[in-house]
C-alpha cells in the first residue's frame, strides 16, 4: 500500500483545485472554442444578406489565390520584414549596450523607453504626421539646410508607413534584446578575450551567440504584430498600402463577409505560430525572451 | 530518561516510487536534545517534516504526549519548526515575525509585546525589533527564527540544519548557545544535521539514519564507540571496516598502532601520507588488498611510502558490527 | 574591460529621435495656429476646446471603464489560475496557461476578428459587455504571468513556517502570500491597463454603434482630419501616463531593492 498513495497525501502537493475553475471556464469559454470556431469558419458560406450560411466551401482559401490577395499577402510580408529588419538594425545594438550600463541608468532607460511604450499608439502616430506631412517638420529642415529644394510630400507614401512600424515596434526588440544581454556573463567575454580573441571576434563567437535569442525573440515579437497594424497603414500610408490586416477590417465593415476574413485571419495565424514554432525550434526555450 | 513525550512508530513514506522512510520507530523523552544525523537524503528531513505535519506518512503513527497527531493538520500541532533556510516572513519586521504565532492564536497585544520582547533577550537581539529580515546577518537570522518558534512554548523543537548556512566559527559557537537554550527552557529539541561533530557536541542522544533507516539510536559515546554498523563506524568516527573470518571490525584510525608495540603482527605497506584536520594520516594496504588508515598528531613521521611495517591494534578496539554492504536488511 | 564612449552616444540619439514626436505634440498643443506648419504663439485654445467636446469626454469616461472592469476580472481569474496551478505540476494545466497566453501571442487584428464572429454568432449586442470580455482575454495573460513567475520564485517553506505556527489556510494566504503576490499583481495590472486603455485594433471590431473609446474615438478623427485638439488630448494623456510610469518606477525600485537584499543576504 506504501507505493499507491504517493501524491495524495503529501500535503504539500494538495492545492485548492477549486481555484482553477474561473482560469479554466474563461479560457476554453471565451479563448480556445472562439479560435476553433474561427478556422470552423473560414469553411462556412457567406450568407445571402447577412451572416453565415453553414454549408461548407473551400472558396474562402480559394479566392486568397486571387492575385489581388496574394499581392496583398506578399505587400504585408515585404513590410513586415522591411520594417522588422530595420528594427533588429536599430533595436539590438541599443539593447545590447543598454545592458552594458549601471543598475542605475539600466533603470532609467527602461523607464525612458517605456513612456513612448506606454503613450497611446495612435498619438505615438500622429507626432509623425507633424513630422512627415507636407511642409512640416522635416520638409522644413531639410529645406532649411538646402538639401532639399521643395517638401517631399513624404506623408502617405511607403517609407512614413515603414518609419511608423520600425517606431511602433522597436520596444519589443529592445526589451527583447535587453533583457537575453542582461543575463550574459561579463567574464564569458573576458575568458574570450583572454583566450586571444579579438573583441570583435569575442563580441562573434560569444556574446552574439548568447544573445541570440533576444534578437529572435525580437524578431518575433516585432513581426507577428506588424502583419495586421493596420491603423499604422492607414493613418501614415492614407489608402495606398493595403495590408492582410486592412482587408480584414474591409471585408467585416465594407464586405459583410466573415468567412472570408476568417480565411484571411487562419492563414496569418497559421504563419504566426509557424514563426513561433520555429523560434523555439532555434532557440530551445519556450518562452519569448522579454516578453513583458 | 525522562517521561516519554514523542513515539514515531513504523513510519514509512515513499516519493514518486521510491521509499525513503522504511519503518522508522523512535522514542523521545521530554527535555531531551536528541539529533536526527546522516548524509543528505537519508530520510531526515522527511522524518521531521512527518513530525512537523507538512507531510503526511503513508504507514506508521505519530504521537504526541499519548495522542494520536498522525493526521493533525499542521498548525494545530504543539510542534514548531526552524527551518534550514530560516523561513522569515521578508514583509514583517522582527517583532511581527517574532509574534506571529502568538497573534494566530489571538493573544491580547500588550502580552504579544511583553513576550516578543522576552524572546528576543533570549536570543540577545532587544535591539532589533523593528529591523527588517534583509537588514539581518545569517547569525542573526537564525536566531530569530528560533525565538519565532520558542516564543509559543512548543512541546517539541525542531530544527532542521538550523546552522546549515553559516561559517564555522559562528557555528561552533552557536552550538553552544542552542545547547545552552535548549536547557533553560526545558523544551525537547529534535536536530537535524550532517555534521557529526555538532551531533556530538550537543545531544544527549543521537540516531544515525541510512537510506531510510534508523541504523542507531545512543548516547554520543555509544554512537562513537560500540557502532553497531559499518555504516555508523563511518560516518560518525571515520573509522576503519575490515572484513576478516567473514567477520567485519571496525576500527578507529587513532587506534591503529605501528612499530614495536606487541599486538603488531600485521604486515603493511605503507601507500600514501596526508595532512588533514591537525592529524597526519597515513594509508596502508594489507597482505590481502584491503586499506586502513592511520592517524598521528604532527604533520610527519618517518614512514616513506613503500615501506614495509609492522602494524595491529587492541582486540578491545576492533568492535565488530553488521556490514551494510552485505546485509539486505539494511536495504 | 575600458569604457567605451560610443555606445552611449548612439543610445542617446537614438532616444532622443524616439522621443521628436512626441515632444513635437506636445509643442504644437499650444500653438494658436490650426495648422501644424506655421507657429503662431502660444494659446491655450485647443485645451479650451478638448474640455468643452462632450463626446470626447464620454470615450474617456469609457474607456476608463473597460479597463478598470476588464483589469478587476482578469486579477481574479489570472491571480486565482496562478495560485492553483502552481500547486500541482499538470499537463492539462500547462495546456491551458498556453492557450490563456494566446491574445497576446497572436495580431491583435485576428483576435478582433474571432470576438467579432462570435459574439455576432452568440447573439450578443456588440457595446460595453464585448468589449469588456474581449478586453478581459488579453489583461488575464499579463496578470497570470507575472504572478505566476512570483509564485515560481517564492520560498515555499515560509507558507510552511506560517502553517507550523498555527496560520490556517486562509491567514497563510493573508498574512504570507498575498503580500508578496502585491507587487507582481500591481505590476501586471498597470501594463494590462496600458493594454487596454491603448486598444484601438481590437476594440473598433468589438465595439457597438453607442459605445466609443478613447483610442477608437482619435483613430476615427485623425482618419477624417487632423484638428491640434487631438496635440491638446495627446498632452494631457502623456501627463497622466508619465504619473503612472513614476508611481510604478517608485513601487519597482521598492521591491527591487527588497529582491536584491534578499538575494545578496542568501
Amino acid at each position: 500500500m506504501t507505493k499507491t498513495k504517493i501524491t495524495s497525501n503529501s500535503r504539500r502537493r494538495s492545492g485548492n483545485v477549486g481555484l482553477m475553475i474561473p482560469m479554466y471556464v474563461f479560457t476554453i469559454l471565451f479563448v480556445a472554442l472562439p479560435i476553433l470556431y474561427l478556422f470552423l469558419l473560414s469553411f462556412l458560406q457567406r450568407a445571402q444578406v447577412w451572416g453565415v450560411d453553414f454549408t461548407f466551401t473551400l472558396d474562402n482559401y480559394k479566392r486568397i489565390l486571387e492575385p489581388l490577395y496574394l499581392d496583398t499577402f506578399w505587400q504585408s510580408l515585404k513590410l513586415a520584414f522591411t520594417a522588422t529588419f530595420f528594427v533588429a538594425l536599430i533595436g539590438y545594438p541599443y539593447g545590447y549596450f543598454m545592458a552594458q550600463m549601471n543598475a542605475v541608468w539600466k533603470r532609467r532607460m527602461l523607464l525612458l523607453i517605456m513612456i513612448p511604450f506606454w503613450t497611446s499608439a495612435l498619438i505615438r502616430l500622429y507626432g509623425w504626421i507633424i513630422v512627415f506631412r507636407s511642409n512640416g517638420v522635416l520638409d522644413k529642415i531639410l529645406m532649411g539646410l538646402h538639401l532639399t529644394k521643395q517638401p517631399l510630400k513624404l506623408l502617405y507614401t511607403y517609407p512614413a508607413v515603414v518609419v511608423g512600424m520600425i517606431y511602433s515596434l522597436l520596444p519589443f526588440m529592445i526589451l527583447a534584446v535587453y533583457s537575453s544581454a542582461e543575463k550574459l556573463d561579463a567574464s564569458l567575454v573576458e575568458a574570450s578575450r583572454d583566450l586571444g580573441a579579438s573583441a570583435w571576434k569575442a563580441f562573434w563567437t560569444v556574446s552574439f551567440r548568447l544573445t541570440l535569442p533576444g534578437l529572435l525573440s525580437g524578431v518575433v515579437l516585432s513581426f507577428i504584430p506588424s502583419m495586421g497594424l493596420f491603423f499604422i497603414a492607414d493613418i501614415l500610408g492614407g489608402n495606398k498600402i493595403v495590408l492582410v490586416g486592412s482587408v480584414i477590417q474591409e471585408q467585416i465593415t465594407k464586405g459583410r463577409n466573415q468567412p472570408f476574413a476568417a480565411a484571411l485571419s487562419a492563414v496569418l495565424m497559421v504563419l504566426t505560430s509557424v514563426m513561433i514554432r520555429l523560434y523555439r525550434k532555434i532557440t530551445g526555450t519556450s518562452q519569448l525572451e522579454g516578453m513583458m | 530518561m525522562g517521561e516519554s513525550i514523542l513515539q514515531l512508530r513504523q513510519i514509512r513514506k515513499s516519493f514518486d516510487n521510491t521509499e525513503v522512510l522504511k519503518g522508522i520507530d523512535l522514542e523521545v523523552a521530554q527535555g531531551e536534545f536528541i539529533t536526527l544525523l546522516g548524509a543528505s537524503g537519508c530520510g531526515k528531513t522527511t522524518t521531521l517534516r512527518i513530525i512537523a505535519g507538512l507531510e503526511l506518512p503513508d504507514a506508521g503513527q505519530v504521537i504526541l504526549e499519548g495522542q494520536d497527531i498522525t493526521n493533525r493538520e499542521p498548525n494545530k500541532r504543539d510542534v514548531n519548526t526552524v527551518f534550514q533556510n530560516y523561513a522569515l516572513f521578508p514583509h514583517m519586521n522582527v517583532s511581527d515575525n517574532v509574534g506571529y504565532g502568538l497573534k494566530i492564536r489571538k493573544v491580547p497585544k500588550a502580552e504579544i509585546g511583553r513576550k516578543v520582547e522576552q524572546a528576543l533577550r533570549l536570543v540577545q537581539l532587544e535591539e532589533y525589533g523593528k529591523r527588517m529580515p534583509d537588514q539581518l546577518s545569517g547569525g542573526q537570522k537564525q536566531r530569530i527564527a528560533i525565538a519565532r518558534a520558542v516564543i509559543n512554548e512548543p512541546k517539541v523543537l525542531l530544527l532542521d540544519e538550523p546552522l546549515g548556512a553559516l561559517d564555522l566559527k559562528l557555528r561552533r559557537q552557536m552550538q553552544l548557545e542552542l545547547k545552552r537554550l535548549q536547557k533553560r527552557l526545558g523544551i525537547t529539541f529534535i536536530y537535524i544535521t550532517h555534521d557529526q561533530e555538532e551531533a556530538i557536541n550537543m545531544s544527549d542522544r543521537i540516531g544515525v539514519m541510512h537510506e531510510g533507516v534508523l541504523e542507531q539510536l545512543g548516547t554520543p559515546n555509544e554512537v562513537y564507540y560500540q557502532p553497531k554498523t559499518s555504516y555508523v563506524a563511518d560516518f560518525v568516527g571515520n573509522a576503519n571496516i575490515l572484513h576478516k573470518n567473514g567477520e567485519t571490525f571496525a576500527i578507529r584510525s587513532e587506534n591503529i598502532l605501528m612499530n614495536g608495540e606487541a599486538v603488531c603482527t600485521q604486515e603493511a605497506v605503507v601507500v600514501e601520507k596526508s595532512f588533514a584536520g591537525g592529524q597526519l594520516r597515513i594509508l596502508f594496504r594489507l597482505p590481502d588488498g584491503q586499506t586502513l588508515t592511520a592517524s598521528r598528531y604532527g604533520i610527519d613521521n618517518d614512514l616513506q611510502p613503500g615501506q614495509k611495517v609492522q602494524i595491529g591494534w587492541d582486540a578491545k578496539d576492533a568492535v565488530k558490527v553488521i556490514d551494510n554492504d552485505k546485509d539486505e536488511n539494511h536495504k | 574591460m575600458k569604457k567605451k564612449k560610443w555606445p552611449f552616444v548612439y543610445v542617446a540619439v537614438i532616444t532622443v529621435l524616439t522621443y521628436i514626436p512626441i515632444l513635437l505634440t506636445v509643442v504644437y498643443s499650444f500653438n494658436a495656429s490650426k495648422l501644424t506648419s506655421v507657429w503662431e504663439g502660444f494659446s491655450l485654445k485647443w485645451y479650451r476646446e478638448l474640455f468643452r467636446d462632450r463626446d470626447l469626454g464620454e470615450a474617456l469616461i469609457n474607456s476608463l471603464i473597460l479597463a478598470v472592469l476588464s483589469c478587476a476580472f482578469a486579477v481574479l481569474i489570472g491571480t486565482s489560475g496562478a495560485l492553483g496551478m502552481s500547486r500541482r505540476k499538470r499537463k492539462l494545466d500547462d495546456a491551458v496557461a498556453y492557450v490563456s497566453t494566446l491574445p497576446i501571442m497572436i495580431p491583435e487584428i485576428i483576435l478582433g476578428m474571432v470576438f467579432l464572429s462570435v459574439f455576432s454568432l452568440m447573439g450578443l449586442p456588440f457595446g460595453m459587455v464585448t468589449l469588456v470580455i474581449a478586453h478581459t482575454t488579453f489583461c488575464v495573460p499579463y496578470i497570470f504571468t507575472m504572478v505566476r513567475a512570483r509564485l515560481v520564485g517564492m520560498d515555499r517553506s515560509l507558507e510552511e513556517a506560517a502553517l507550523d505556527l498555527g496560520a490556517t489556510k486562509w491567514q497563510v494566504f493573508r498574512d504570507v502570500i498575498l503580500p508578496q503576490i502585491l507587487p507582481a499583481i500591481l505590476s501586471g495590472v498597470l501594463l494590462a491597463f496600458a493594454m487596454s486603455f491603448d486598444d484601438v485594433v481590437i476594440s473598433i471590431f468589438v465595439t457597438g454603434p453607442k459605445v466609443n473609446t478613447l483610442p477608437v474615438k482619435i483613430y476615427t478623427k485623425l482618419k477624417t482630419g487632423v484638428t491640434p485638439e487631438i496635440n491638446a488630448l495627446a498632452t494631457v494623456m502623456l501627463f497622466v501616463i508619465l504619473l503612472c510610469l513614476a508611481g510604478a518606477y517608485v513601487l519597482g525600485r521598492k521591491s527591487q531593492t527588497a529582491v536584491e537584499k534578499a538575494a545578496g543576504g542568501k
